[in-house]
């Protein structure tokens, strides 16, 4: 396949998404319509569930092959937990791309954006924002 | 009786009767309230949830709120706690002291409750999977006070179900979890009968995106489930029925929820009494307190939640509420500071001491609408829960996914409705402005962190360990047969032994609980 039909394939198929929730907390409301919103938006999603751990998380998204790995956080605790999952990510070499939401102040936004992650959406981001703003994460990484 | 004077009067004279209209309250099916007098003879509990980082710092909160006229302690536990991890496990380091305070050990309860009488003030913890335990702890910190278990007053929410459906918290499966409630219910039952073992807690429901009708008969075919097992295990249903009661959340949306705790009311006196056969009207009482704010508050314009919670406050007085925690507006952001936290206790006392809502009981029965509603929400209801005992009962329903796909569906819809403007919410899809946030957010103090794992360290290095040793060795055994844990737990606790150890015991005698696929 030509580099320029492989990347037309890459960016017309469903983006697989892996939802999980590392960390402690239950709130899964958040996650499952995150899940919901993408899978109606024409995502392929794979839920994964509450307390994850990082390994548990990057183990699944290289078996399940997504483009993309969404985490949703809201203890607080989103700043560690996703430093964790990007050294997971790191320790097995695996570039995917990771988004996280949740309960997330306005002033933590940079800070994960330093860790690498890709996006970072609070609980008000709009649905519609949402699946826009993965489509336009995974289009970048698929062009690198 | 002191409570039929005229002492009960409008501001300008009128005097007010006790209660209007044909039906009373205080009897049978309770649909208008569960005592006769309702908060002319006692106001409802204000008790504020509450509680962070360490012991210290959070029973400094709780001096400062019982010094403010709070009237009870409303226990938050950080999530290492509720699902029976130590703070020195190398797992769960980013969450201790994060959402509420962390109790590695007796010494922890120790410090938490230093200074509090605990034969006089109550206290409620929402603690679930590890339940059995922190009950074990409090009742041996409150003997260290010199207070015996038939002193303690409080409730501990215990409710699992909820959990693996709606709250996440879960540690064991279903049938080894359902033994511990059991076991807890019979030892308050023998031991602390001023204590409620179990608060089976609807809200969490709500606040994944269940309905009112929805929480309403979820919470009671929970109630169903409990009140099955204790009768199972030979224990008396109208000694069980004193001790259950219920907790909600109250949303915005004002006659929705006064209907749903008339309906609630009058619906689990029926169950009691039909379905189980109880005897006593005291065992049908459905005893309830709530939530103001939850998921209906809102990150955007936060100063509006103080608006929201006082009508949600207001309905649940009115719905005739026996406790109440109302959330401070900056809940939706961040861990409430002292001057929020104090302005949604003064929400409560407003309604109590200056609104007159206390005079009268059940202002609203009688009320045509008010009436319709409640009859329909209680068909709506029992619609529900008959199609739970079809799917097999609660037990079932959550172990294949069912409710939990029933909630995660309405959360969904919900979210569209809000995008699409179809269900409105001031200051989030209309009558927006753009705002600068001022909002002081709340951090854990790394240092405290530090100490706390060292304390849970130093007390394991330092208690008698051949004594620690065999209470857990004792607590396995007993696990391994049927008998009562709570003595074995009770033990363990007064030898020191950890949350993560006692955990760890049942862990391994019972097994991990394992989510069905919902989405």
């Amino acid at each position: 396949m030509s580099s320029a039909s492989r990347l037309s394939s890459e960016l017309h198929a469903p983006i697989r998404i892996l939802i999980a929730k590392p960390g402690l907390d239950g709130h899964d409301r958040g996650a499952k319509v995150v899940a919901k919103a993408l899978r109606d938006a024409g995502f392929e999603v794979i839920y994964l569930g509450l307390r994850r751990t990082p390994a548990q998380i990057v183990a699944a998204a290289l078996q399940e092959d997504v483009d993309v790995i969404g985490l949703s956080v809201l203890s607080g605790a989103h700043i560690a937990l996703a430093r964790k999952v990007v050294a997971e990510l790191q320790r097995q070499e695996a570039a995917i791309p990771v988004v996280i939401g949740g309960t997330i102040p306005e002033q933590d936004t940079g800070k994960l954006l330093e860790l690498g992650l890709a996006g970072v959406f609070p609980t008000s981001t709009p649905l519609a924002d949402l699946a826009e703003r993965i489509r336009a994460i995974v289009a970048q990484e698929v062009l690198q | 009786m002191a409570t039929e004077t005229a002492e009960f009067a409008l501001p300008c004279g009128i005097p007010l009767e006790r209660i209007y209209g044909p039906d009373d309250a205080g009897a049978y099916p309770f649909t208008r309230g569960i005592h006769p007098d309702m908060y002319r003879g006692k106001l409802w509990t204000m008790r504020q949830y509450s509680g962070f980082g360490s012991a210290e710092l959070t029973n400094e909160r709780y001096r400062f709120l019982l010094e403010q006229g709070g009237t009870g302690l409303s226990v938050a536990l950080d999530l290492p706690t509720q699902i029976g991890y130590d703070s020195d496990h190398p797992d769960v380091e980013e969450e201790v002291g994060r959402v509420g305070v962390a109790i590695d050990t007796l010494a922890d309860m120790e410090r938490l409750f230093d200074g509090i009488p605990l034969d006089r003030i109550s206290s409620s913890f929402t603690i679930n999977g590890t339940a059995a335990i922190i009950l074990a702890m409090y009742v041996a910190v409150a003997e260290k006070q010199g207070a015996s278990p038939d002193q303690i007053r409080g409730t501990i929410q215990n409710d699992i179900l909820k959990e693996y459906a709606a709250r996440g918290t879960w540690i064991y499966p279903p049938e080894p979890s359902l033994r511990l409630i059991v076991d807890t219910i019979e030892f308050c039952l023998e031991r602390a009968p001023r204590f409620n073992p179990i608060s089976v807690a609807g809200a969490h429901y709500r606040d994944a995106g269940a309905s009112a009708v929805q929480e309403l008969a979820f919470t009671l075919a929970d109630g169903i489930t409990y009140v099955d097992r204790c009768v199972k295990r030979g224990l008396d249903v109208d000694e069980v029925g004193r001790q259950i009661s219920f907790f909600f959340y109250t949303h915005t949306d004002f006659f929705e929820e006064v209907a749903k705790y008339r309906a609630g009311r009058r619906l689990w006196a029926k169950v009691m009494r039909e379905r189980f056969g109880a005897r006593t009207d005291r065992a049908c009482m459905f005893r309830f307190g709530c939530v103001c704010g939850g998921s209906s508050l809102t990150a955007e314009q936060p100063l509006n939640n103080v608006v929201r919670v006082a009508y949600e406050a207001l309905a649940a007085v009115l719905g005739g509420v026996q406790s109440m925690f109302t959330c401070a507006w900056d809940e939706a952001l961040t861990i409430p500071g002292e001057e929020s936290a104090e302005l949604a206790l003064r929400t409560q006392q407003v309604l109590a001491e200056e609104t007159g809502v206390a005079k009268v009981v059940d202002p609203l029965g009688g009320s045509a609408f008010v009436e319709a509603l409640t009859d329909r929400f209680e068909a709506e209801v029992v619609a529900i829960i008959d199609e739970v005992d079809e799917l097999g009962g609660m037990v079932h329903a959550i172990e294949t996914g069912h409710i939990q796909a029933l909630i995660a569906e309405r959360a969904y819809q919900e979210q569209r409705k809000l995008e699409s403007g179809e269900r409105v919410v001031v200051g989030v899809n209309k009558h927006r402005r753009e705002e600068a946030r001022n909002v002081e957010f709340y951090e854990v103090d790394e240092e405290e962190r530090g100490r706390q794992t060292e304390r849970v360290r130093r007390v394991r290095a330092e208690r008698d360990a051949p004594a620690a040793a065999r209470a857990l060795e004792e607590l396995r055994s007993g696990a391994q047969g049927t008998a009562n844990l709570m003595p074995y737990l009770t033990e363990c606790a007064k030898a020191y032994c950890t949350m993560g150890e006692m955990a760890d015991v049942l862990r391994a005698e019972f097994g991990e609980f394992r989510e069905p696929a919902v989405v």
